[in-house]
């Protein structure tokens, strides 16, 4: 017998078991705290936004202009009218866009450099600074028209909805089954209305999906309405001024030391968050229910 | 069986709109190349927004510290320095936080949890910046001072090295703030990507690490790990992108102060985005605003540098899927 089986080598190999059963403890604990770590910011920063925002909240909220700092009365009426055009206005621009370059990489450029290049480019695009694409609205609109303006703010935000629709729809289109395509071409339809009426149709639910994921998206960008649609203090639906915007007034009011512009800060930033969260939400049970 | 003769003329071949195959093929590839465009577009029109600025100050704009707007004298190291250290940060801070969080959600989780926990980390990633900004300066600032940066101060305040790191005033704004913020902020991309990467090891590979004896943190370590290398490295360089480029979070909690005198972490700075959201609708056209445009060039090469690696090293995992095993 060799000495593998010595006493001696036992106790060694007993030890060695325990010691990695040692350092997997460890690790596995620190990935428990690592998952706890991640869920306590959410549940912090939910509560806090929860706690404060209704705080701000009251009816004036909706009803008046935002205010002059140290004002007894105000609201964000103005500035939520104006992210509700600009977001309605970004996302019916971008959307059409989105799905047709959707549908290009799916059907089509599956095999061509004008399809791979395109995707790689978007997965860029999907993840790039936003403010940069507030400097290249301000660059070919602002500065020639002169002026700050609501309809740059508009064009700002759909070229921030075009790539995530573009992500969502591509991905939804491949996970279309081939055979459904066969079926149609088979009994002669045309390859548009193969798109239009089958693959696009089966895919629907996941398009939507993508287009409130878009929507949620842009509700809550600041960075590209600073030097674009820059801010109002007064209500307009004239896309040739300046308009505001629920970010931007939060923007401005939350890094202000006026006490009346934060508490309406907070409700912003709550109707933002509760906003936004169930879209997403509103998506996933969406998509999750066809799939 | 006698065929039947065919009776009358043969069925017509109807053709709705002939054209339309063509419009809509034609429609689709304009939307693709649109995109093409709008990246050259960025590309050029800052360019072309930041020439006089280029042309002023060349290169050495990237390692001036001066920024001086009353005498016209830009140099975008502040800036440069304070984008490049908050990101560091982040992702020291969210790469460890982000592994354990994959490893939990693939390996350890139960089954009825996975789903919520995904969920939960997901919606992580889709609270819009200004609420992390916003929260981040009046309820996380104050507390990281009283209770992180008071007492490392006091601990650490006349260590050497140390000390020049915790200097300055413990007022919970500043690079340290900004980073951590970020780090909250990148903690989802890079968690999902890597759960979704390790994912894609195949089960036979773990099952016989399991089988020859090994501990879960084995088999993730030394085999889940290197199976996914690429990926898990394109995961952290997604995050990157994202901290690289976040404005308003840091905005709101990096103090915006153009300073590099310390390299202290509490002091207040500045980065490429919050000196762009801060100063740009302010700036007057000519060379300061052509400096803050340059600076929007740099940021964006090396976002774009930084994604297009990540992009790459995704894509080869894929390429790697089931060939492998």
């Amino acid at each position: 017998m060799s000495s593998a089986f010595t006493p001696a080598a036992q106790l060694r190999r007993l030890a060695r078991h325990r010691a990695r059963k040692r350092i997997n403890a460890v690790a596995l604990s620190l990935s428990l705290a690592a998952m706890a770590f991640g869920v306590f910011w959410l549940i912090w920063i939910l509560v806090e936004t929860v706690r404060l925002g209704i705080g701000g909240m009251a009816l004036s909220v909706f009803t008046e202009m935002t205010p002059p700092p140290q004002a007894e009365t105000g609201g964000l009426a103005n500035a939520i009218f104006g992210s509700a055009l600009m977001v309605a206005l970004a996302t019916a621009l971008g959307t059409p866009i989105g799905i047709m370059a959707g549908v290009y990489l799916a059907e089509y450029g599956q095999r061509n450099w004008l399809g791979r290049i395109t995707q790689f480019i978007n997965d860029i695009l999907l993840s790039a600074p936003s403010i940069v694409v507030g400097l290249f609205v301000y660059a070919v609109v602002v500065a020639r028209m002169k002026s700050f303006s609501g309809f740059a703010g508009v064009l700002a935000l759909a070229l921030i909805v075009i790539p995530v629709v573009i992500r969502t729809t591509e991905n939804m289109l491949s996970l279309i089954p081939n055979s459904l395509r066969e079926a149609a071409y088979a009994l002669g339809t045309p390859k548009w209305k193969v798109i239009w009426s089958v693959t696009l149709k089966a895919a629907r639910a996941g398009v939507v999906t993508g287009v409130l994921l878009a929507l949620a998206r842009i509700s809550g960008e600041t960075a590209p309405l600073l030097f674009t649609a820059l801010s109002n203090q007064f209500w307009t639906a004239n896309l040739g001024e300046p308009m505001a915007s629920l970010p931007v007034t939060i923007f401005k009011f939350a890094m202000s030391p006026y006490e009346n512009w934060q508490k309406l800060a907070w409700a912003g930033v709550f109707l933002i968050t509760l906003g936004v969260l169930g879209l997403n939400i509103l998506a996933r049970v969406l998509f999750k229910n066809r799939h | 069986m006698a065929r039947s003769l065919p009776t009358g003329r043969p069925p017509q071949r109807r053709v709705v709109a002939p054209w339309a195959d063509r419009v809509f093929a034609v429609l689709a590839a304009g939307a693709a190349w649109l995109t093409l465009a709008l990246l050259a577009g960025i590309i050029v029109s800052l360019i072309v927004g930041a020439w006089p600025a280029i042309r002023e100050f060349g290169l050495a704009f990237l390692w001036n510290a001066e920024w001086d707007p009353v005498n016209e004298k830009f140099g975008g190291l502040v800036m440069i320095y304070g984008t490049l250290m908050t990101s560091f940060i982040a992702l020291l801070i969210a790469v460890p936080v982000s592994f354990g969080i994959a490893l939990f959600l693939t390996e350890l989780s139960p089954g009825w949890l996975k789903r919520p926990l995904g969920i939960a980390i997901e919606l992580l990633a889709a609270v819009p910046s200004i609420v992390y900004g916003m929260w981040g300066l009046l309820v996380f600032g104050p507390i990281l001072a009283t209770y992180v940066q008071q007492p490392l101060q006091a601990a650490f305040g006349s260590t050497p090295i140390l000390g020049a790191l915790v200097a300055g005033p413990p007022v919970g704004i500043g690079i340290l703030s900004a980073g951590i913020i970020l780090a909250i902020m990148v903690i989802p991309f890079i968690a999902s990507v890597m759960r979704d990467v390790f994912d894609v090891t195949p089960a036979l590979l773990k099952e016989s690490a399991y089988g020859l004896g090994a501990t879960t943190w084995e088999v993730v370590w030394r085999v889940v790990l290197p199976y996914t290398k690429a990926g898990v490295i394109g995961g952290i360089m997604l995050g990157l992108g994202r901290a690289l480029g976040e404005t308003m979070a840091v905005t709101f909690v990096i103090g915006n102060m153009n300073q590099l005198d310390s390299l202290s972490l509490f002091e207040a700075a500045n980065s490429i985005t919050s000196a762009l959201a801060n100063e740009f609708a302010e700036a007057g056209e000519g060379l300061h605003q052509a400096s803050l445009i340059y600076l929007g060039l740099v940021l964006f090469f090396i976002t774009f540098v930084v994604l297009s690696l990540s992009k790459l090293l995704l894509a080869q995992l894929k390429k790697g899927e089931g060939s492998r095993t």
